[in-house]
């Protein structure tokens, strides 16, 4: 399997998952229903859409301390996504993810959103830097 | 990671096991981003609310607290979703109000401090030039960097906590010299800046067109001195639209007396260079869309308001009524709240109607959304660029608008 994109740092797990590719960056407490999983905030360029069982790729993290215990949260509620890949993030994202168990990433080369389509069945490898596709959206 | 011999022991479980455990956790954070060593601290501030821990949160808390957890550091909590003293009135569901007090509870138990604030940086503890801390909530974390000059990244609950039980942080980001040096120049020269409203309105144009908690802003040109409260609104907009972490204002803040200290040396030619004036700063009220237009909701929150941001907010509603059918939250710290009451702060307020919340934020209130539903407020107007920012997931219309022009709007019941 050729890597489709390569990534600079990452934690957890292999998973394969569905691929969600955001133009918008994210915030688990500005953007998502923590009771749905659903992004709600109006006007996101993935609003209604949900994060659950998803591999969401997101090129920048907004604001937010909240991450740290949201993820642990969305995990313990089964509507987590399966794996974050962020362009650009920050530490509340990473402390948040390692403590609920949740597969992230930083950093990718090339951009997703010129490989990759939402839709898409891609593996992650925190451990050795990649994402690979699977098969393409039907 | 190079541990020291401490370090090793507490992760063999030398000092319990959850010592052991919080240390684990730092190190496959510190890992993520390259920290070959965990540095000392000092203090800690963590987010911990029913609101955001849910019920997993707060069995990790009781887990926590079961395995031996104390925190060995001062260490004081943010803002929280409940004033109990409120829980009824404002309809918030009486099972979360008890996991609440197992929450603070928990923490109690842990040798935290309850303090229940998100000004700690004005209230509680200010850190010196250099000084390692350990702070969640980012509005604390870009204030304690910027305008302190010590050191913390966006540390979350659980990290904040952590850090608390060993007393160390893993070393990266702005614990580091170099992510700490000026990333572009921000001419602020032609803006008047009067309002606190009007410096939150700087920071989401800054932050928007910027989103890196890397990006270090250096803002040039001012040409009097900003107050506290102005920089806290500065920041928190920074760390809100931007998720920064630190911004250096020339001349003001200690790490960049002059232009060439901020970026550590010879300002890079080609640097990145933008203005803000008082165009920039008037298109940004111009920008919001009103909805219907409908002005039910005037909230004072999201960062906490200081003692001199209350006497203020007292002698613009001296007098007055809130209009019928509008409602009107201000939200501080027990502190803060204990001497406006003391000086007389309180009282006009609450002769006009605003309600009083006190160790409370607006945006994370449990049951917020339902209380949305049940009072039929759409449009949301604050003074605060934050708040109107980050309550988009409870689904407001959000409108920015200056302290005096808050008032007005909840006086009148009319939004212009």
């Amino acid at each position: 399997m050729t890597a489709l994109i390569t990534l600079a740092r990452g934690f957890g797990p292999v998973v394969e998952g569905e691929a969600i590719v955001s133009e918008e960056g994210f915030s688990p407490r500005y953007d998502l229903d923590r009771w749905s999983g659903v992004i709600t905030k109006p006007g996101h360029r993935l609003e209604g859409l949900s994060i659950k069982d998803r591999i969401c790729f997101f090129p920048t993290a907004k604001g937010g301390i909240a991450a740290g215990w949201a993820f642990f949260d969305i995990q313990a509620k089964g509507i987590a996504p399966r794996a974050f890949c962020f362009g650009v993030t920050n530490p509340v994202m990473v402390q948040g993810a390692v403590l609920a168990g949740i597969p992230i990433t930083e950093g990718w080369s090339p951009d997703p959103r010129t490989v990759l389509r939402t839709g898409d069945w891609v593996r992650v490898d925190p451990g050795r830097l990649v994402v690979e596709l699977l098969r393409r959206a039907g | 990671m190079e541990l020291t011999a401490e370090e090793r022991a507490m992760l063999d479980g030398a000092e319990g096991a959850a010592v052991q455990r919080a240390l684990a956790y730092q190190v496959e954070v510190g890992r993520f981003f390259g920290a070959t060593r965990m540095v000392p601290i000092t203090n800690a501030h963590m987010m911990g609310d029913i609101e955001v821990l849910g019920d997993a949160g707060l069995g990790f808390l009781q887990e926590m607290q079961r395995a031996g957890a104390k925190a060995r550091i001062p260490l004081t909590t943010n803002a929280r979703c409940i004033d109990f003293a409120w829980a009824e009135r404002l309809g918030q569901d009486p099972a979360e109000c008890a996991k609440e007090r197992q929450v603070i509870a928990a923490l109690q138990g842990m040798a935290v401090m309850t303090t229940d604030t998100c000004i700690n940086y004005q209230t509680l503890y200010q850190p010196h030039l250099g000084e390692r801390v350990a702070w969640g909530d980012t509005g604390t974390c870009i204030y304690a960097n910027s305008v302190f000059g010590a050191r913390t990244n966006f540390e979350s609950g659980p990290a904040a906590l952590a850090a608390a039980i060993t007393g160390r942080t893993p070393d990266y980001g702005f614990q580091r010299d170099e992510h700490r040096r000026g990333g572009f120049i921000v001419d602020i020269g032609g803006a008047t800046l009067g309002d606190l409203a009007d410096w939150g309105a700087l920071g989401k144009l800054v932050g928007e067109g910027h989103q890196s908690y890397t990006a270090v802003p250096v803002f040039t040109g001012f040409r009097r001195t900003p107050l506290a409260d102005e920089l806290k609104q500065l920041g928190c907009a920074l760390a809100s639209y931007g998720s920064m972490g630190m911004f250096h204002f020339v001349g003001l803040t200690p790490e960049a007396p002059t232009l060439e200290a901020a970026f550590h040396g010879a300002v890079p030619p080609g640097v990145e260079r933008m203005a803000v004036d008082d165009a920039a700063i008037a298109a940004v009220y111009a920008g919001y869309d009103l909805g219907a237009g409908d002005a039910k909701l005037v909230v004072f929150s999201g960062p906490q308001l200081s003692l001199f941001e209350l006497r203020d907010l007292a002698r613009l509603f001296a007098g007055r009524q809130v209009a019928r059918g509008t409602s009107v939250f201000v939200t501080s710290s027990n502190g803060v709240l204990s001497a406006a009451r003391k000086l007389g702060y309180l009282a006009p307020l609450e002769a006009a109607g605003v309600c009083v919340l006190e160790g409370v934020c607006f945006y994370i209130l449990q049951n917020l959304s339902q209380m949305r539903e049940r009072e039929g407020w759409r449009n949301m107007v604050s003074n605060s660029a934050k708040i109107v920012n980050i309550i988009g997931a409870h689904r407001f219309r959000t409108i920015l608008r200056r302290t005096a022009d808050c008032v007005e709007i909840a006086c009148t019941g009319r939004l212009a």
